[in-house]
């Protein structure tokens, strides 16, 4: 259960007359369980190839199937972490979490089983009854995963989720999303344009290209987390100093490097 | 926060020193005989008038009791066009067909003034509480509708994807994302509407009600008594403008309990 395929997936957007292509023949596969990041310029695709996944956008041409079946819209089979959280702000944080499971139709005791769970998850317990403004940024992404996960999706969609944070929240929140992969694996696709978050999170990291975005290389990243035990380190410092993980940035870096800023016009 | 109380008082001698020319330019007018008395009454015998009335009866009944079968038809022109409007807004903020559907004629409808419906609010709901209610109605359902329905269009993109991705259904995406985003816009559009609506009120009673400040107000010209005419704009000017602060401070209050500023 949980495994993402694109397959020959191109989407233009008709915002002028002759179009925007966006994506350019994207295939991909994600396993079951797998964390995989996408890294590329800004205004590669990205972000619309998680859009697709999430059902979000309709690709031009091709399809992206979840489990072998095809992506007709949203829903919460796959849980999708905003960049901006887009957290209820007239909804406590417990509220907020519970929509989901309403939505789901379970009795209110199993809810409040499972909101507890999550908030307990997410160190969020001495928060519930609070509104998101109340909350500062790290805070508010926290709700946001709990009220993903929560749901038990077969798949996780995170959109440069730590992206409006600071670097030390990022940084925390970073090791907090490892703990939580080690304690609760899913499968992952995760969107950044940091290369060291995609290096020290995913097990898999695919390269795109400028627009029209193409993925140009993909990256085993966990063959060599695991050959070089990454997973004895707490700290995300203590891994970003290994030799192994270094040249590996640098190699991504190299490759994103390739591609040219965008013309202007 | 020095200087603040310094504000607060120029803005409050700025405000009395309008008032107080105002009043000076009409009392002179009127004192020095250059109009007429019965044209414009002076302010010292409109202020009298006004306070006599809140105990001496006129066209059946004080003020105060005018005032207040008045405030009855607005409070229920005002309810059905907020109970009417604000759900058939966001319902079209949500499904566009119905938008396509409606749109067209309510945008004809919404030039037609208020008043000029008062042929047939006489005609179809009579002259004592329904013809004037529909008046109030037709004066505050647009701003309701308009509001609504802009809020609901314009609720953040995201909220309504998250929503989704929920697997939230469409009447709890209705009632739990789009009507509490929309409510900065919708109390904004009752506070519109409040106004458009007692603006209504006021007109359709000079011609079809059989009680009420605008009643007292066309007894009066029919008795050529100018300071009760008066007496009566400036008890809808008072009442309109207490209606006003009261929905402020209610939409003061929303925004702040989402940590907005008003």
């Amino acid at each position: 259960m949980g495994s993402i395929r694109f397959d020959r997936v191109n989407k233009i957007f008709e915002t002028t007359k002759a179009g925007v292509k966006a994506l350019d023949d994207i295939n991909l596969e994600i396993g079951e369980k797998e964390f995989v990041a996408i890294v590329g310029p800004s205004g590669c695709g990205k972000t619309t190839c998680l859009r697709i996944v999430a059902g979000f956008e309709r690709p031009t041409s091709g399809s992206v199937s979840v489990n072998g079946k095809p992506v007709s819209g949203p829903g919460p089979d796959r849980a999708v972490v905003f960049q901006h959280f887009a957290l209820f702000p007239w909804k406590t944080v417990r509220e907020n979490i519970e929509l989901g499971l309403r939505n789901k139709n379970l009795a209110k005791d199993r809810r409040g089983e499972l909101i507890a769970g999550a908030l307990n998850l997410m160190n969020l317990e001495s928060h519930a009854d609070a509104f998101p403004h109340q909350l500062s940024g790290g805070m508010q992404q926290r709700v946001a995963i709990a009220r993903a996960y929560v749901l038990d999706p077969e798949v996780l969609l995170m959109d440069e989720p730590f992206g409006a944070l600071d670097a030390q929240t990022r940084v925390m929140m970073q090791e907090e999303l490892v703990r939580l992969a080690r304690v609760n694996p899913r499968t992952v696709l995760f969107i950044t344009h940091s290369v060291e978050e995609a290096v020290y999170l995913a097990d898999r990291v695919a390269v795109m290209t400028r627009r029209p975005g193409r993925i140009k290389e993909m990256i085993d990243v966990k063959a060599i987390r695991t050959a070089e035990n990454w997973n004895q380190f707490q700290r995300i410092e203590d891994v970003m100093d290994q030799d192994s993980f270094i040249h590996l940035r640098t190699h991504i870096w190299k490759s994103l490097r390739e591609e040219k800023p965008e013309d202007r016009h | 926060m020095i200087d603040q109380p310094l504000k607060l008082r120029e803005t409050i001698a700025y405000g009395l020193t309008g008032l107080g020319l105002f009043i000076g330019i009409w009392t002179l007018l009127s004192v020095s005989g250059l109009v007429p008395h019965q044209f414009l009454p002076a302010p010292l015998d409109v202020i009298a008038r006004f306070f006599a009335l809140l105990t001496t009866p006129f066209a059946g009944a004080t003020l105060p009791q005018h005032l207040a079968s008045s405030l009855q038809r607005y409070v229920c022109g005002m309810s059905l066009a907020a109970a009417v409007g604000i759900p058939l807004g966001l319902l079209m903020g949500w499904f566009r067909l119905l938008d396509d559907v409606v749109s067209p004629i309510f945008e004809g409808l919404r030039f037609i003034a208020p008043i000029a419906w008062v042929p047939f609010a006489a005609l179809w709901f009579g002259t004592g509480i329904g013809g004037p209610v529909m008046i109030i109605f037709a004066g505050a359902f647009p701003p309701c509708l308009i509001n609504a329905y802009r809020g609901a269009r314009f609720v953040d993109p995201h909220l309504i994807e998250a929503s989704q991705m929920l697997g939230t259904g469409h009447l709890r995406t209705i009632l739990e994302v789009l009507l509490p985003a929309s409510v900065p816009s919708i109390v904004a559009g009752l506070r519109v509407a409040a106004g458009l609506g007692w603006q209504s009120l006021v007109g359709a009673e000079l011609i079809v009600a059989a009680a009420g400040v605008g009643f007292m107000m066309v007894q009066a010209q029919a008795n050529v008594s100018t300071p009760t005419v008066m007496a009566g704009m400036i008890a809808i000017g008072i009442a309109g403008m207490l209606i006003d602060v009261l929905l402020r401070q209610g939409e003061a209050a929303i925004l702040r309990r989402r940590g907005l500023q008003a």
